[in-house]
């Protein structure tokens, strides 16, 4: 069977300085994939790797997508075949309304997809399901996108997006900064009812706390560019206990 | 004629001397009007038209930009202006009064004077008060405000073929908006209108430009006006001028304490552009509001000046023109707020921002503050760079293909403006404008 992701050997520069020095990861569908490290080990360059930002550049390696070259295609073809980042911190576009941006998000997917528009109303209610799900407001909805929206309604709404878009992979970026306890428990559990059999959930983050929440099927460590250990859910509470420290060679 | 010809230097001075000696004696007026005009035209002999050596004209040298002046425009026949008029029409969907004018020639038969006239505005063309002859007529044209010596309004008094002359009622509320339609075939015309709101009066007030494709035509047109104290006017410009254009504006408004001013200019159209205001404000609540959305690309050029003088105590002006720029074009921002000594508390920000879609691409920003008084609160602030990539970056994450992210950024850019404006029954047209000019940006070959 085809993995869902495969990264070989992955190497990544930002301006000559190399951040990622090798990776391999595979995620197949239906698993919950952790990636921990303390910052600057290149979690946050692996995300942007995965949604195409051309900021950085591939210098060897491959990323296959359900069998194909990811680092092929554009960064709007990865989306629309399935790849979804959310952003650790979503960007701010003022005079977009959230609403026209969602629209426009969910059509260009379609279109990619051979389907046609929604309809205003289909739309509409497909929005609704959830966006009450998520404590988005319809308020939330008509303001410009992420304009003026608080930590955690940044993060709903990100969460909200990924599940309109309904991806294969599920790429998330340091989800649970600067959220307080109860949003996060939102946020995990907008998550949680996307886990399914056909998905692979990629969670990117410096703490254990998120993985208490949304659990993972296995956790792997990322210290200066390698994943250095890679093991099940307990190697997170190990992490927690021990710090960083002890699986680096260095403090975190 | 007069005793200080200079040596004309290039072809388009020289014809432009020449085409004003032949139409003097046709243009309306008597003796006082035509002194008044050949007083503007001895002005425009001594200097010649403005070059990138004359500061306000340093980046819009049209000494440069015009190659050959065009002969004034003949009147149109009434069939002539009346297939001229029937284009689509700019603003779908706005329910206003029109007054039109072709060439530069008003057209009774194409506006809706009675219309007017039953909602208790006072109009008059302003080739029928030329015609008068008398101390008001000559005022219509020397009235200058803070522009006296500028080479756009010299040129426009000289060769003032026509307008229209609007007086709204102190207190007076009009139920739709006023468009003045300029629409050109060829040629040269100049068109000077004169703007009286009376206090505490409600005005939307919409100034259109347009013309044939292909027409290299250049269009001169000069608003002088007052808006008495209390007044809430709402002021739109929109040039979508034919491609070869050349269109120079000038508005020229004193602005009475507690007025409400917002004031937009739309432009997309013209080979060479340039909308200048000269405004006089200040007072106790007097708000003013001015908005900026250009557009251009190809090698269009397009300038926005504007001098604004504060002269009485506790205005609030605010200033925001935004410019997308594509091509090989150059988009020109000017901006002088000038706080005179008694303006104290004044509050005026001014703020530029251009968005430059190809590496050829030009913004050239000049804003200045000459302040006089010391308890004021004045700003200024210009920004000119590509559209963010950040933004472009996140869009595109959510499958939005790269055209389409680009369009949504652009067209919140420019929206912004349109927004400020604050005229709801107005913003769907001029947005409808932008979304046009995007798709033909989409669809072009490259």
């Amino acid at each position: 069977m085809t993995a869902l992701l495969e990264i070989r050997d992955l190497h990544v520069s930002i301006e000559d300085r190399e951040i990622l020095k090798g990776i391999d990861l595979t995620v197949n569908e239906g698993e919950t994939h952790a990636i921990m490290g303390p910052n600057g080990s290149g979690k946050s360059t692996l995300a942007y790797v995965l949604a195409g930002r051309d900021t950085y550049e591939v210098t060897g390696g491959s990323i296959l997508f359900k069998g194909e070259d990811l680092l092929a295609m554009d960064i709007d073809e990865r989306a629309a075949k399935g790849v979804f980042l959310a952003f650790q911190y979503p960007i701010e576009i003022p005079g977009v309304a959230t609403m026209t941006f969602l629209k426009a998000a969910l059509n260009a997917q379609r279109k990619k997809q051979g389907l046609g528009e929604l309809s205003t109303p289909d739309f509409m209610r497909k929005v609704r399901d959830v966006s009450a799900r998520l404590n988005v407001t319809d308020e939330m909805l008509r303001r410009p996108l992420n304009v003026g929206f608080s930590g955690g309604e940044k993060k709903r709404n990100e969460i909200m997006q990924m599940a309109l878009l309904d991806p294969a992979l599920c790429v998330m970026d340091e989800t649970d900064s600067g959220l307080d306890i109860d949003a996060l428990r939102v946020v995990a559990d907008g998550v949680n009812t996307l886990k399914s059999k056909e998905r692979g959930i990629v969670v990117i983050t410096h703490y254990q706390r998120l993985l208490n929440y949304i659990v993972p099927d296995f956790v792997h460590v990322l210290s200066a560019g390698r994943i250095v250990r890679s093991g099940g859910k307990e190697l997170a509470l190990e992490l927690e206990a021990k710090g960083y420290a002890e699986f680096t060679g260095k403090a975190a | 004629m007069t005793a200080e010809v200079r040596t004309v230097r290039t072809p388009a001075e020289q014809a432009i001397v020449e085409h004003f000696e032949t139409a003097l004696p046709a243009l309306p007026g008597g003796a006082r009007v035509r002194q008044a005009r050949e007083k503007a035209f001895a002005a425009f002999r001594k200097t010649g038209l403005p070059h990138r050596r004359v500061e306000e004209w340093k980046y819009t040298d049209l000494r440069a930009l015009m190659k050959r002046a065009e002969a004034p425009a003949p009147r149109p026949s009434a069939d002539q202006a009346a297939r001229a008029a029937a284009t689509p029409d700019l603003l779908p969907g706005v329910d206003r009064y029109r007054l039109t004018l072709v060439d530069g020639y008003f057209f009774p038969a194409l506006s809706d004077v009675d219309a007017l006239e039953k909602a208790g505005v006072q109009f008059a063309s302003l080739a029928g008060l030329l015609a008068a002859d008398n101390e008001m007529s000559a005022h219509m044209l020397t009235h200058a405000l803070l522009a006296s010596d500028d080479t756009a309004l010299v040129l426009n008094t000289a060769f003032a073929t026509d307008g229209v002359a609007i007086r709204i009622a102190p207190g007076a509320m009009l139920g739709k908006p006023i468009e003045i339609a300029h629409v050109s075939t060829g040629g040269a015309s100049a068109a000077r209108h004169a703007l009286d709101v009376g206090e505490d009066a409600n005005l939307r007030l919409i100034e259109t430009h347009r013309g044939a494709a292909g027409a290299a035509y250049q269009a001169n047109v000069a608003w002088g006006g007052m808006i008495g104290q209390g007044a809430t006017v709402s002021f739109a410009k929109v040039q979508m001028d034919a491609p070869d254009a050349i269109h120079l504006g000038t508005t020229m408004l004193g602005i009475g304490e507690g007025v409400a001013l917002n004031h937009l200019t739309l432009t997309a159209g013209a080979a060479v552009s340039r909308s200048q205001m000269f405004l006089s404000t200040g007072g106790d609540h007097t708000r003013l509001g001015l908005y900026g959305a250009n557009m251009i690309g190809g090698r269009q050029h397009a300038d926005t000046t504007l001098l604004i003088d504060h002269a009485l105590p506790g205005a609030n002006t605010r200033v925001l023109v935004k410019s997308a720029i594509d091509d090989e074009a150059q988009g020109v921002f000017q901006g002088k707020i000038v706080v005179e000594p008694d303006a104290q508390k004044t509050d005026a920000k001014m703020m530029s921002k251009a968005l430059l879609l190809s590496e050829t691409a030009e913004f050239d920003a000049k804003p200045e503050l000459e302040i006089f008084a010391d308890d004021v609160q004045c700003g200024h602030g210009a920004t000119s760079g590509r559209i963010d990539a950040e933004q472009l970056f996140y869009l595109m994450a959510r499958a939005v293909p790269r055209a389409e992210a680009e369009r949504l950024l652009i067209e919140a850019f420019l929206d912004d403006a349109i927004d400020a404006l604050g005229d709801e029954g107005l913003a769907p047209s001029l947005r409808g404008i932008v979304s046009d000019w995007l798709a033909k940006r989409g669809t072009r070959t490259p």
